[in-house]
């Protein structure tokens, strides 16, 4: 379409318009995860009138939310580590060498990250419980790489093949092995593309619900999602501590998502729309 | 499987000389990872669902009792309800997502200053977890003074504040605007990058014919867009056939089991009920449920998408 000058002008109002509602659940989260417990429901102001922490300093020194917060940060980057070691060398083979049953070796990895994690929670649930990995950290890091796998190599095949044939052809023409252009070519101009798998990657498994809930058992080994989900008041739900631990959780993907966000959108799209 | 013709033809020529077994080589560990915890629990669901098996009474052991589960599932009043909101489910947001996702991404295609900002707001909501997105808006819809109602009355919405959380018909309100508040950025993202793949020259001659936005919208752009609506619509079929986190946090299922979807009902099942065969046989169906959209996305589109490029 021609921008001509009212096409903007429409385009920005209906931008601004999205953005405002996109934006407003965020703010009134923040808002209210600063509101006295008392004030909350009481005749809701759009701006805050009395500012305070306690909410935060509860979050910390009574629910001990360092714990789920240790949980995430140790579960979803050593899923995320695995991933990129073993997601790499696979994604390497899969987009720049020729085997046969490579086809296949696709498909079954895109059809993984398409099956529902429900089919499979009962199975997993009895092999960690013969396992005695039930509320353990392997207990939850196995079970993530059944979906964080697949999305790494997929991200990745997408990347490499994007790379020029040219980057290797002088290292195995002057007698370098395949790992040796692997880790010596190929690895070093991915570091953005492995970077961005890696925020990807994190963002799933630090946000991932269903096997967290169902692979632990108590507060110490529950991940950041399933504390907040689970937060009970003795009376009434406590909204003001929720909210905050709302905030804390969204912190580091946001941080994250706006840091990276360009590689984000071409690594989503790059998966879905080229096929 | 976009570019594979071009490297298979420039990757053969310094492969030929090497072992062809390299290549497995390097795919064996995430392969074996796939086999072992994915595919062999899969199976094991399937074994599963043809056995009774009650955690709750283990002095049953675990009869084999063939499709006895499944003949269950059919007679299942509560499953055939978790179905029907299941697809109410699916169908309204998606619906809801495919149209406001298009004018995010015609705005976002026509504008040039502050792209980059508008793209990370909005992807916000995206990235953060489920559950978060959840409970904000548990909470602006909670009590009867919330956010939501105060706002409703004072335009003139409602006549007095409700309780959203006691009738299904009031209940699903919070949850399908989470759904759609959640994932329209990210169908907005995937139209976008449709939108940029259209020639522009096929604007400039229009415009040269005389023919005006709106005969460009529809002529040019939505046909072109077609294929990238229709991944988006399979994508998004796939995620609200097995939602979970959004809808057990919301309403947990409720009011009674009124908005429960399959997964939660498969969930409750075997973790909660400890009825491991009879949640397996449900887990089977949600499975099959959605390989048969994923056949379709494979089969009817992989190709083409692809191809195209």
């Amino acid at each position: 379409m021609t921008s001509t000058g009212w096409h903007r002008w429409i385009a920005g109002a209906v931008l601004a318009v999205l953005v405002g509602l996109t934006a407003f659940p965020f703010y009134w989260g923040i808002v209210a995860s600063l509101t006295p417990e008392a004030a909350l429901f009481r005749e809701p102001s759009l701006w805050p009138t009395h500012i305070i922490l306690d909410h935060y300093r509860a979050l910390f020194d009574e629910r001990d939310f360092w714990i789920p917060i240790r949980n995430s940060i140790v579960v979803a980057g050593t899923t995320t580590l695995l991933c990129l070691a073993v997601g790499s060398l696979a994604a390497y083979a899969l987009a720049r060498l020729e085997f046969r049953g490579k086809t296949g070796i696709l498909s079954l990895i895109l059809a993984v990250t398409m099956f529902p994690q429900i089919s499979i929670v009962s199975p997993l649930y009895l092999l960690l419980r013969a396992l005695r990995l039930i509320d353990t950290y392997p207990g939850l890091i196995l079970p993530y790489l059944t979906f964080a796998m697949p999305l790494a190599v997929w991200l990745l095949v997408g990347f490499f093949r994007q790379l020029p044939f040219d980057l290797e052809e002088a290292a195995l023409v002057d007698g370098a092995s395949r790992w040796q252009s692997f880790t010596r070519v190929i690895l070093p101009v991915s570091v953005p593309a492995l970077a961005t798998t890696a925020i990807l990657t994190f963002i799933y498994c630090w946000n991932e619900f269903l096997f967290a809930l169902s692979f632990t058992l108590g507060p110490e080994r529950q991940t950041v999602p399933v504390a907040i989900a689970l937060f009970r008041g003795q009376y009434q739900v406590p909204w003001g501590q929720i909210l905050a631990a709302a905030v804390v959780a969204t912190v580091p993907v946001a941080a994250m998502v706006l840091l990276a966000q360009r590689r984000i959108v071409q690594g989503l799209t790059a998966g879905a729309v080229k096929g | 499987m976009t570019r594979s013709t071009s490297t298979r033809s420039t990757s053969t020529r310094s492969t030929s000389t090497e072992d062809p077994r390299i290549g497995w080589v390097y795919v064996a560990p995430a392969v074996a990872i796939v086999l072992l915890i994915a595919l062999f629990p899969l199976a094991w669901t399937l074994w599963e669902s043809l056995h009774q098996h009650d955690l709750r009474m283990p002095w049953l052991g675990r009869p084999f009792v063939g499709l006895a589960n499944y003949a269950e599932i059919l007679r299942d009043a509560r499953f055939w309800g978790a179905l029907g909101h299941t697809a109410f489910f699916a169908i309204t947001s998606i619906a809801l997502e495919l149209v406001l996702g298009l004018f995010l991404a015609l705005a976002l295609n026509e504008t040039f200053r502050g792209r980059g900002l508008v793209r990370a707001a909005v992807l916000v909501p995206w990235a953060i977890p489920t559950v978060v997105a959840a409970l904000l808006w548990r909470f602006m819809f909670d009590s009867q003074a919330g956010i939501a109602n105060a706002m409703l009355v004072r335009i003139g919405v409602l006549d007095q504040p409700i309780v959203w959380f006691i009738r299904a018909a009031t209940a699903w309100v919070p949850v399908i605007l989470a759904d759609v508040w959640k994932t329209t950025p990210f169908v907005a993202l995937l139209l976008l990058a449709g939108l940029q793949n259209i020639d522009r020259t096929l604007y400039e001659a229009a415009a040269t014919d005389g023919a005006g936005p709106w005969w460009q919208l529809r002529h040019i752009t939505l046909p072109l867009l077609a294929p990238a609506m229709l991944v988006v619509l399979i994508f998004r079929t796939l995620d609200a056939f097995r939602v979970f986190d959004l809808i057990y946090v919301l309403t947990g299922g409720g009011p009674g089991t009124s908005t429960e979807p399959i997964s939660i009902y498969a969930f409750n099942a075997m973790l909660q009920n400890l009825e491991f065969g009879y949640g397996a046989a449900l887990s089977v169906v949600i499975f099959l449920v959605t390989f048969t959209l994923a056949v379709l996305y494979i089969k009817g589109l992989g190709a083409d998408v692809g191809g195209r490029r």
